[in-house]
């Protein structure tokens, strides 16, 4: 039980910080479909810094650890940004492309360093044992909680406050309602876009890092972030664009992902001997379920997915 | 003066997608090579030469010709992805969901050949309804309960490769994780080859799959280019209103056009499987990443069912070539990287032809100007107002 | 000091293919209320737009007070107290009234937004310029006329001195109107600056002190309107001189083509019915006109007719068949044609050529597909030659085109075309003059007419006046779903139409 409230709580908090991010890049008015590779890539600069500074105290480990994912992720989601923003590219087709962008790149990468070290090694992990350790909080038995906890809920508190409460949220949001109307006011569209944006390259660089260290001390960069991103739109659409909605609905999945960590667990789950196929596969099956049954009547901001054309009126 | 009957080169349609995309390719190209030059600049010029050439890597005619022959049998399957792809966009749908109605084509047909020893027909047609009713799935969830059909497809992938994982399991060899092999499980499941084989030295692999696949590109051009279904489905994703307005069921369409779309993947896995030159690894973790090249290969290929013949063959060219590169300089995937290099740089595609057609007008009103004839006048009135 | 507050000296602005501006001048006195008059197409908006940073003109000069400014962007046209109310609101729907009102120049504390302060000069503003909003309701929630409001408060809010209005009483109700000649006269005794951009005369006749006159993009005159009259500025509005009448003879009504009993149609928006219990008939050979203020249920009235939505309630019967569960094809099968409101949402595939919008209703007949399933190209491509000629739709490349390129004048020709072509018994025809030139209003009013008097029964629907009391045979008049008033356009004035058409009055129908 203990296992499933951890689990479940790490995930959530993988979540919510994507989709926190799609959320900020959608009320800016692109559709950031790319997060699964941002996540990667988020995991890939975590990943890395704890491989070559191993011997970081726990308190710089963590900040370092952070900036890396941030940075990486950041900086990839440029290439949305520059893609659906400066070239008005299809945001479908480029999210597309990011995703599978980042986990090609990211597995080379990782390859040709476990190559250059030792030329036998071809494996596309990055291992983080000890590293790892730096971000338990609290630790009783075999129940552990992460930093990362902390770190997401403060991140939810910011984002509510950063939508609601300031200047550049009513902005942004402007920017992804109705951008004409933003425009004659004069804000620049595109710069809030970009930081709609850039937002979610920070926070679904750092879901990613959060993601790859919640369960496992390695990981195989070959096989990406196994639809992370994607469920994290769910989420995100779940939670109707608002970030209070986005953390429950988060929780909601987080749980769902944590029961095929766990379910051999339960006596009473284990008993009904189903194929541990089936809990992987739930999640996805939520949902689409979920989907189905809120898509009709979604508050999507109204402009999101068209590039912006000041020449247009 | 007939400009107007006759374009000159530069300004068809078709030049300008294809300029565009080997402006594509050519970024792609040096974009990864200069990702190669990174990683270990000593061998980079060598292993792009490898990705480029794929089977002309062996030195001997008759096994250059094998090889090609194996780059064409893993090239239907793509094409018909691709053409996947191609048909649902037309439509205005994004068929992510490729991918999965892939798999279940393939779960489909190697289950029928496998536990039940089915010709290979009936796995071929269980392979296209397997895709068929998957996509039709994420099309009503779309019509119906407006369900984005990307992150549905998404969904769908996943949940279709963890169902024929486990429904293959069924049927794998006790030693591996793979499938047994068809050649020994149950050869009647084999595509024909009808004698092809004979033109790419003996490769065994070499079946009809191959022309048929290159004909339903053909079909699928005339469906969408001279068909009222075609005129229906294009119209359905344009504009979704307009559809309406004109009596047309545009949910059904939507519907029918994943449908279509999906039983095109589910056969691209049925050529692939059923040609007997793969086996299914029932402990895949990714889902498989024709569906994904099939992006490429449509947005390279000018969203056009010909381009897609070429461009599905460049896309299975480079892949291949991958698995020719110097294992101890870098490792295969870099050819997955330049291909979604290159799919990055196609979401460009619509900016370069913009430009294209931005520099050509710019030429023009400057010779209109030394000039002036009547079409230009008359082009400018046509295009005032609002 | 200078006399003008803003001057508009010379400009000049070209788009790819048209010269939107040729050479305008406008010279705005201190507190004035200028009006600005054109046809569509005449060049107003592009004009406006410039003054307010959202386009870079590619001659002439602006000065402020006397003195050249450059303005580059929106924040430019504000910094100088430049404000417009667009035509269309750049409001953002979800946002509160206040919200939009203070957006781009927000109110912050510690970085946090600080809305009490705002709120109050809002409501101060409000009362001292008689522009009654609830500042915390949502955009969404309100009348349009309210939402008009919102955005002078926005203006006003920002301390502007210059205050353009684009087209502002399209979307009004005629006491709306009212309120608003009143709004701006008060503003300008206040010492504002107005230019008023409009093609109604008698709103211009009524509040400006002056106006200049614009035509296909060029500069006509400026004149004081108390020395004129609405006969001579439309003269040079169209540069001709145009008769507003249609010319028609009276109505020879034969038998019922259309039969509509109890309709009603769910709204969208809300709960209530978006039209309730409507009960109507239209006869062979006679034009019948829906007429109300924008958003009293026609769309909906209209989408329940063809098809496009399923009614809540009631019959239609179409040339004495029950149609009333009919699919949208088979109303048009049946002898249904819709002319529809919104052109490009519905009307058009824009990315289609102009020969395949052309058999958009009959691409599925015989003649037009064989047996087979497949296209007969040739026969597609010669009918639509055929229309095109026939009804002098005009584009760059004739069958060829593609929509998305041709004027808006010529898209709703095409449309008008193939409906008229298709010979139906019943023809419905949605403002069909909106957003085209003079000429082609003519054209379209006598193609109406023709259909009628060859024995179609014609439902139009429209928002324009002059056009309710010039075209039909009959009028009957929609408020908030309900038909609440049937005319003969000789029996009835506008003003009584106004009194109907805002629920003032009603007869028991």
């Amino acid at each position: 039980m203990a296992l499933l409230l951890q689990y479940t709580l790490i995930y959530a908090s993988v979540l919510m910080l994507v989709a926190l991010g799609g959320c900020f890049s959608e009320h800016s008015g692109v559709i950031n479909l790319g997060l699964e590779g941002v996540m990667v890539m988020g995991a890939l600069g975590g990943a890395l810094v704890m491989k070559f500074m191993p011997g970081l105290p726990a308190a710089g480990m963590i900040v370092a650890v952070v900036l890396g994912a941030v940075l990486f992720g950041t900086v990839y989601s440029l290439l949305l940004a520059v893609a659906a923003i400066n070239f008005k590219a299809d945001q479908t087709l480029v999210g597309t492309a990011m995703n599978l962008l980042g986990a090609a790149a990211a597995t080379v990468f990782v390859k040709a360093l476990n190559m250059a070290e030792d030329s036998s090694n071809v494996s596309s992990a990055i291992q983080y044992i000890e590293q790892k350790k730096a971000f338990s909080m609290l630790k009783i038995g075999n129940f552990e909680l992460s930093w990362f906890i902390v770190l997401a809920a403060i991140v939810l508190i910011a984002s509510n406050i950063l939508l609601y409460r300031t200047r550049f949220g009513l902005r942004l949001m402007a920017c992804g309602e109705f951008p004409q109307a933003a425009d004659s006011v004069g804000i620049n569209v595109y710069k809030m876009r970009y930081a709609g944006v850039l937002i979610s390259g920070v926070l679904g660089g750092l879901g990613g890092i959060v993601y790859i260290t919640a369960g496992v001390s390695e990981w195989k960069f070959e096989n990406g972030v196994a639809g992370f991103g994607f469920l994290a739109l769910a989420v995100m659409i779940f939670g109707q664009w608002k970030p209070s909605l986005i953390a429950l609905s988060a929780l909601l999945f987080g749980l769902f992902r944590a029961l095929s960590n766990v379910y051999s667990g339960f006596s009473f789950l284990a008993a009904l001997n189903l194929p541990g196929t089936l809990y992987n596969m739930l999640p996805y099956i939520i949902s689409l379920v979920v989907l189905a049954a809120f898509s009709r009547n979604s508050r999507a901001p109204k402009a999101e997915g068209i590039p912006y054309d000041k020449g247009q009126r | 003066m007939n400009t107007n009957e006759k374009k000159s080169l530069f300004e068809r349609e078709g030049f300008q997608s294809l300029a565009a995309s080997l402006i594509c390719i050519l970024l792609g190209l040096l974009v990864g090579f200069l990702v190669l030059l990174c990683i270990n600049p000593a061998g980079a010029g060598t292993a792009m030469v490898s990705i480029l050439k794929n089977f002309l890597y062996f030195p001997r005619p008759a096994i250059a010709l094998e090889y090609f022959g194996s780059t064409l049998v893993k090239t239907a399957p793509l094409l018909l992805c691709t053409l996947s792809i191609l048909f649902a966009y037309k439509v205005g749908l994004f068929n992510i969901g490729a991918s999965g109605q892939y798999t279940v084509g393939a779960g489909l047909a190697l289950y029928l050949a496998l536990a039940f020893r089915m010709p290979w027909f009936v796995c071929l047609i269980a392979a296209m309804i397997g895709g068929a009713l998957l996509g039709a799935l994420a099309g009503a969830l779309k019509a119906y309960l407006n369900v984005n059909e990307v992150i549905a497809g998404i969904m769908l992938n996943w949940i279709s490769l963890y169902s024929v994982n486990m429904l293959l399991t069924n049927v794998k060899e006790s030693s591996t994780t793979y499938t047994s092999p068809l050649r020994t499980g149950n050869p009647g499941a084999l595509i024909p080859s009808l004698g092809l084989h004979h033109l790419f030295s003996e490769n065994r692999y070499v079946t009809i799959a191959i022309p048929l696949a290159v004909l339903i590109a053909a079909a699928v051009w005339v469906v969408m280019e001279k068909t009222r279904l075609g005129y229906e489905l294009k119209a359905t994703g344009l504009s979704r209103n307009a559809a309406k307005y004109a009596g047309m069921r545009e949910k059904r369409n939507i519907i029918l056009t994943m449908a279509i779309a999906g039983c095109l993947s589910g056969l691209g896995a049925a050529f692939l499987y059923l040609s007997g030159i793969e086996q299914w690894s029932c402990a895949q973790t990714a889902v498989p990443a024709m569906g994904f090249n099939g992006i490429a290969a449509a947005f390279l290929g000018g969203l056009h069912p010909i381009g897609s013949v070429f461009s599905s063959f460049f896309i299975q060219h480079i892949t291949s070539g991958g698995s020719y590169v110097d294992k101890m300089v870098y490792c295969s995937q870099i050819s997955d990287l330049i291909s979604s290099i290159i799919i990055y740089f196609c979401s460009f595609t619509l900016f370069i032809k913009h430009c294209m057609k931005q520099y050509r007008q710019k030429r023009k009103a400057s010779a209109g100007a030394a000039k002036p004839p009547k079409q230009a006048a008359a082009a400018a009135s046509g295009k005032g107002g609002n | 000091m200078s006399e003008y507050a803003v001057e508009l000296l010379g400009i000049t602005k070209r788009f790819p293919g048209i010269l939107a501006n040729d050479n305008i001048t406008v010279q705005l006195r201190k507190g004035e209320i200028h009006a600005l008059l054109g046809e569509n197409g005449a060049g107003k908006s592009t004009l406006m737009s410039i003054l307010f940073g959202m386009y870079q003109p590619d001659g002439g000069e602006i000065h402020k007070d006397g003195k050249k400014v450059e303005i580059r962007d929106p924040n430019d046209a504000n910094d100088l107290g430049i404000g417009m109310v667009h035509q269309h609101f750049k409001l953002v729907e979800c946002f509160s009234v206040l919200d939009n009102i203070i957006l781009g120049i927000e109110p912050t504390r510690n970085g946090l937004l600080k809305k009490d302060d705002a709120r109050k000069r809002v409501l101060e503003l409000s009362e001292r310029y008689r522009l009654q909003v609830d500042p915390d309701a949502l955009v969404e929630d309100i009348t349009v006329g309210m939402q008009q409001r919102t955005e002078i408060l926005k203006m006003l809010y920002r301390d502007n001195e210059i205050l353009i209005f684009d087209e502002p009483t399209a979307v009004l109700t005629v006491q709306e109107i009212a309120e608003l000649m009143q709004i701006m006269k008060g503003l300008a005794a206040e010492g504002k600056s107005i230019l008023f951009i409009s093609h109604k005369l008698n709103e211009i006749m009524e509040v400006a002190d002056r106006c200049t006159i614009l035509r296909k993009g060029k500069y006509v005159g400026t004149v004081d309107i108390a020395d004129a009259t609405p006969e001579k500025l439309s003269a040079m509005m169209v540069g001709r001189d145009v008769s507003f009448k249609v010319d028609k003879q009276p109505a020879k009504p034969g038998k019922v083509i259309l039969d509509v009993k109890g309709m009603s149609v769910a709204s969208g928006r809300h709960k209530k019915n978006a039209v309730s219990g409507a009960t109507f008939q239209v006869r062979s050979g006679e034009i019948v006109c829906i007429a109300g203020i924008d958003g009293n249920g026609q769309t909906e009235l209209v989408y329940g007719l063809s098809g496009l939505e399923p009614l809540a309630g009631g019959t239609i019967s179409l040339s004495g068949k029950d149609v009333t569960n009919e699919t949208v094809r088979r109303r048009s099968v049946l002898g249904m044609s819709h002319i529809p409101e919104d052109r490009h949402k519905h009307g058009l595939v824009l990315d289609y050529t102009l020969e395949d919008n052309m058999v958009l209703q009959r691409y599925f007949e015989p003649q037009f597909t064989d047996q087979f399933g497949m296209l007969k190209r040739r026969e597609i491509h010669d009918y639509a030659q055929r229309l095109i000629d026939r009804y002098d739709v005009r584009s760059g490349q004739g069958c060829e085109t593609v929509v998305r390129a041709m004027s808006g004048g010529n898209q709703q020709k095409a449309i008008i075309a193939r409906e008229i072509d298709k010979d139906p018994d019943f023809l419905i025809a949605v403002q069909p003059t909106r957003g085209v030139d003079v000429g082609a209003i003519e054209f379209i009013h006598k193609q109406l007419v023709e259909q009628r008097d060859a024995g179609k029964a014609v439902l139009l629907v429209s928002l324009e006046l002059d056009e309710v009391m010039d075209v039909p045979d009959r009028i009957l008049v929609m408020y908030e779903g309900e038909i609440v008033g049937e005319f003969k356009p000789e029996d009835v004035t506008v003003e009584e139409l106004g009194l109907y058409m805002t629920g003032a009055k009603r007869q028991e129908v």
